[in-house]
């Protein structure tokens, strides 16, 4: 069984970093996984966007076109990829970002403020994270102790005190 | 072993240094700049050497010079850029010169896109440059891969004397995917093994030169007929491809690099609607693996091409089979990737077509 993601927002949103940390946590478990990141114009300036596979059979294509999981942090994203989404699959919404209510009945759809909710937490761009903690609640990806390991990993030394702030907004995100 | 989550310019070019490179000469282009920065950063701390030229065409006789002293090296670009290496690479070919080039392929022609693209077959297999000479090339389709093809590339190209193409797109330079290293360790090569290279004679021997001008018509000829002698015997030692599911196949779709990433999710899923459907990858494109061709088709009564651009490596598959087979071909281009859900509504046609 593989977990096809697509996360999306704008630029600076740490999109490509919340994609990272999902293939991190898939990786650390002995799963197969893949990361395609848009790269281009998208990226420079506007949305951007990456594809995340975790799976235990090896992943075929890294290319999604229907995601299990969508994570949409502004409006373009959320109406380039809210269709696509596999019947069934799962819609992670920053609402205070995307102002449209999801109408899709066939998928289970989750409108978080987490922008907001970031401000409020004293957590300032850390919204992505607070969604990957409702990601990882409602897929069963990887367990909350699992992630302070991993982050450890990607985080460089020298932002090392950036671990309990993610750890932060991840739990908040799991929370809800 | 370790697996390390990396993007694939960044596996090609760690892996490229434990394999004995050891000078690198580029210059950025998206989207391989990655193997660049990580040269830049990697390459001083194992004694290496990182240069980024003032342009490709500068990069490439760098390449050329580095080569002729015997020592391990390579250059990258994509697609514009590469066609500014080309002169360069035929100077190679033609002073029998070992070398590796990354091409990591995007939309063409002309300065075209920068999204993932496969329209450079025909210039790495038919003509990167002027004059008769072939180049070794080798097609990557996992970030595994990408790291595993150099060291052969390398050791291809030294073996024969020629230059070795690591034939790539975007999609497999920014995607990360886990990787292993199968060495700690980086290999050394003594350039003074290379009884051919320009390594100082201290005078115990004749000296060597390194040379394509050859103004006598009957000398030239000798030389080119000499070397297409050893293209005939790397013909017969390098080729390689992945069969998958084939045995049985009625249909053979054959997809290289990235695309046969998506071809292999379409084969998968027409598997379990029933037809009976195999990918054919090759992993060497010059040579193209003819005979693996020929054996994924055995039973096959329809092929399907798909490719990364309008139709190029379409024609090697005619060619192989000899024609003995319907080839039908799907394709996107300009950097637009195909998708498996496309891929499957090819095969399903080819299927009815085929009862």
């Amino acid at each position: 069984m593989t977990t096809e993601t697509i996360l999306a927002g704008f630029g600076g949103q740490g999109i490509l970093f919340a994609g990272k940390l999902l293939a991190y946590l898939g990786m650390n478990q002995d799963k197969n996984v893949s990361w395609l990141p848009s790269y281009g114009p998208e990226m420079r300036g506007g949305t951007a966007n990456c594809s995340v596979c975790v799976g235990d059979e090896p992943i075929c294509s890294p290319y999604i076109t229907e995601p299990d999981v969508l994570i949409a942090m502004n409006g373009p994203s959320y109406d380039k990829f809210i269709d696509n989404v596999k019947p069934g699959g799962i819609a992670i919404i920053d609402s205070t970002l995307v102002t449209k209510e999801c109408k899709r009945k066939d998928i289970r759809s989750f409108r978080i403020p987490s922008t907001a909710l970031a401000a409020q937490h004293g957590l300032p761009g850390m919204a992505n994270i607070i969604l990957m903690g409702k990601l990882l609640k409602e897929t069963g990806l990887a367990v909350i102790e699992a992630v302070r390991p991993t982050l450890e990993k990607i985080i460089p030394p020298k932002k090392s005190a950036l671990i309990d702030a993610n750890m932060k907004a991840l739990a908040l995100g799991m929370a809800l | 072993m370790e697996r390390n989550l990396m993007k694939g310019n960044e596996a090609l070019a760690e892996a490229a240094i434990r394999a004995g490179c050891k000078c690198f000469f580029g210059y950025p282009i998206t989207p391989q700049t990655e193997i660049s920065a990580y040269m830049a950063k990697r390459m001083p701390k194992v004694g290496g050497v990182f240069l980024q030229a003032e342009s490709e065409i500068a990069a490439i006789n760098m390449v050329y010079g580095c080569a002729s002293s015997g020592v391990r090296c390579m250059t990258s670009s994509s697609s514009p850029g590469i066609s500014l290496k080309s002169e360069g690479v035929s100077y190679m070919a033609g002073s029998d010169l070992p070398c590796v080039i990354i091409n990591v392929m995007r939309g063409g022609p002309g300065l075209g896109g920068i999204q993932p693209s496969q329209s450079d077959y025909w210039q790495a297999t038919r003509a990167l440059g002027h004059g008769d000479f072939q180049i070794l090339v080798f097609a990557p389709s996992s970030v595994q891969e990408m790291a595993d093809l150099i060291g052969r590339a390398f050791d291809e190209a030294d073996k024969y004397r020629m230059p070795a193409m690591i034939l790539a797109d975007g999609l497999l330079g920014q995607m990360m995917e886990p990787v292993v290293f199968h060495t700690e360790e980086i290999q050394h090569h003594d350039p003074e093994d290379k009884h051919w290279a320009t390594t100082g004679h201290k005078n115990k021997r004749k000296h060597n030169i390194i040379n394509s001008l050859y103004l006598q018509a009957e000398e030239l000829e000798t030389l080119n007929f000499e070397r297409f002698k050893r293209y005939e015997t790397v013909k017969q030692e390098v080729h390689e491809a992945e069969l998958y599911r084939t045995e049985d196949a009625d249909i053979i779709v054959a997809a290289y690099g990235s695309v046969a990433r998506l071809a292999k999710a379409a084969v998968d899923n027409a598997r379990e609607q029933g037809i009976k459907v195999g990918l054919f990858r090759p992993i060497t494109l010059w040579p193209f693996p003819a005979a693996e061709i020929n054996e994924a088709c055995r039973n096959a009564k329809r092929v399907l091409c798909v490719e990364m651009s309008m139709g190029q490596m379409i024609d090697d598959v005619k060619l192989a089979l000899n024609c003995r087979l319907p080839v039908e071909f799907y394709g996107r281009t300009g950097g637009v990737i195909p998708k498996p859900s496309a891929i499957l509504e090819q095969i399903k046609t080819l299927a009815k077509e085929a009862e």
